[in-house]
C-alpha cells in the first residue's frame, strides 16, 4: 500500500512539474506577446546572456577548430587526403559541434546564472513584490530572460562554427601547410548552404529553447532556500546538457539521417 | 550611460552574428565569389575530367598559378571544356604549353598540371581566350584496370 502511495506521488509530482513547466512557457510566449514594450528588457538580457558569453564561445570555438584540424591532419595525411581537412572542420562544426558545444557551454554560463537569479529573486520575495504591485512577473522578469536566450544562442552557435573555421584554417593552412586554396574551395564544394547551415541554425534555435526554458523553469519552481537554489543550478545544468545531447541525436536522424 | 554600453554590445553582437553568417553563405558554403586580383582566361578541352571541380588549383611544377573557373560541355563535339583562370602576374606562357589532370596523392583531389612549353623564336604566346591544344586527361582507375585486363587476356 505504501509502495503504491509512493508510486502514485511520484507520478503526480511528475505530471505537476511537466504541466507548471508548461504554463511557464506559454506564459511566457504566447499569452502574453507585448514585443514593443518590453524591447528594452530584451535587450538589456541579451547583454548579460548573449554580449558576456562572446568570450567564452569565441575561445572555446577557436581552440576546438585548432585541434579538430591537428587531430584531422595526422590522420588525413597518411592517406594523402589532408586537402580534405577543410570539409571536415567545417562541417562537423557547422553540423554537430557548434550548435551543441554552444548549448553545453551556454547551459553552464549564461543559464545556471539565470536560474540563480530568478531563484534568489523568489526566495527574497521579489516575485510576490511585483506581483503585488499588479506586475506579472511571468511578464516582467521570466519572457525577456526567455526571449534573451532564444535570441542569443543561434548567433552565439554560428559565431562559434565562424571562428572554428578560422582556426583550423589557422592550424591547417598556416601551421600544417594546406593549401589554402583547396582548404576553401573543397570546403565550399562539400558545404551548402541549405543543407548545412541552416540546419545547424534549426538545431540550435530548439536547444536555445530548451536549454532557456529549463533554467527559467527550474529558477521559478525552486524551493526559496539556499539549498533549493543550489539543487536547481545543478539541475538546470545537468538537465538541458542531457536534453541537448539526447535531441541532437534525434534532430541529427531527422535531418541528415535518410540520405 | 550603463544602458548605451548595454546597447553597443548589443549592437556589436549582433553584427559579429550577421558577420558569420555571411561568411558562411560567401566563404565557406557554395555561393562564394571566386578569386581576387587580375586574372586571364585560357580554355582546355579534355577527353574526360575525372573530378576536376571548379575552384581546383591550376599548378606549374607544384607552384599554384590560377584555378579551375567554369567547366562546361562545348555543344558541338561533346567534349567538355575548363575554363583556366590564371593570375595576372603568370603571363607570356608560350603556345606549345601543355595542361593534364593529375591527382595529388593517391586519394587526394584532382588539379591541372600545366607544362610551359619550349619558347624559341616565331612561337607565339598565350593571350586571353586562347584554346590549348595539347591537353592529356584525366586517369580514370576503372579505365586502367580494363586495359590491363583486356592486355591480360590477349597474352593467353
Amino acid at each position: 500500500m505504501a509502495f503504491l502511495a509512493s508510486l502514485g506521488r511520484k507520478t503526480l509530482n511528475i505530471f505537476s512539474t511537466v504541466g507548471r513547466a508548461f504554463l511557464i512557457l506559454v506564459g511566457a510566449i504566447v499569452a502574453r506577446p507585448q514585443p514593443l514594450k518590453n524591447t528594452s528588457l530584451v535587450i538589456k538580457q541579451i547583454y548579460i546572456v548573449g554580449v558576456q558569453s562572446l568570450l567564452i564561445i569565441g575561445v572555446s570555438g577557436l581552440f576546438i577548430g585548432m585541434v579538430m584540424a591537428l587531430q584531422g591532419y595526422t590522420v588525413l595525411v597518411d592517406y594523402g587526403a589532408e586537402e580534405s581537412l577543410g570539409p571536415m572542420v567545417a562541417l562537423s562544426l557547422i553540423r554537430e559541434l557548434g550548435p551543441v558545444v554552444t548549448a553545453l557551454l551556454f547551459a553552464g554560463r549564461a543559464g545556471s546564472a539565470l536560474t540563480a537569479e530568478i531563484g534568489l529573486m523568489k526566495a527574497t520575495e521579489q516575485l510576490s513584490s511585483l506581483e503585488m504591485m499588479a506586475i506579472d512577473p511571468l511578464r516582467r522578469v521570466i519572457a525577456p530572460r526567455f526571449w534573451a536566450g532564444v535570441i542569443s544562442m543561434p548567433m552565439l552557435a554560428l559565431i562559434f562554427s565562424a571562428v572554428g573555421i578560422l582556426g583550423g584554417h589557422l592550424v591547417g593552412v598556416d601551421w600544417l601547410g594546406v593549401d589554402s586554396g583547396s582548404y576553401w574551395s573543397i570546403m565550399q564544394s562539400s558545404v551548402d548552404f541549405e543543407e548545412d547551415v541552416l540546419n545547424g541554425v534549426i538545431k540550435s534555435f530548439v536547444f536555445a529553447v530548451v536549454v532557456t526554458w529549463i533554467a527559467v523553469f527550474r529558477g521559478y519552481d525552486l524551493i526559496p532556500t539556499s539549498e533549493g537554489i543550489s539543487a536547481a543550478t545543478t539541475q538546470t545544468v545537468v538537465h538541458s546538457s542531457l536534453a541537448v545531447l539526447g535531441l541532437d541525436f534525434v534532430l541529427t536522424a531527422l535531418m541528415f539521417g535518410t540520405n | 550611460m550603463t544602458s548605451r554600453k548595454v546597447e553597443v554590445g548589443v549592437g556589436f553582437f549582433v553584427a559579429l552574428a550577421f558577420a558569420s553568417l555571411l561568411m558562411m553563405a560567401l566563404k565557406v558554403a557554395d555561393q562564394g565569389v571566386s578569386g581576387t586580383g587580375e586574372t586571364y582566361n585560357l580554355y582546355a578541352k579534355f577527353d574526360n575530367i575525372g573530378g576536376l571541380k571548379p575552384r581546383s588549383p591550376i599548378k606549374v611544377g607544384g607552384v599554384v598559378i590560377g584555378r579551375v573557373g567554369d567547366i562546361h560541355l562545348d555543344k558541338e563535339d561533346f567534349t567538355p571544356v575548363v575554363t583556366l583562370v590564371i593570375s595576372e602576374e603568370y603571363r607570356d606562357f608560350p603556345d606549345t604549353s601543355s595542361v593534364s589532370i593529375l591527382t595529388s596523392g593517391l586519394l587526394g583531389e584532382q588539379f591541372v598540371g600545366f607544362h610551359p612549353g619550349f619558347s624559341f623564336d616565331g612561337i607565339e604566346t598565350l593571350n586571353e581566350g586562347d584554346y590549348i591544344a595539347d591537353t592529356k586527361s584525366a586517369l580514370v582507375l576503372e579505365d586502367l584496370i580494363g586495359q590491363f585486363l583486356f592486355s591480360q587476356n590477349k597474352d593467353d
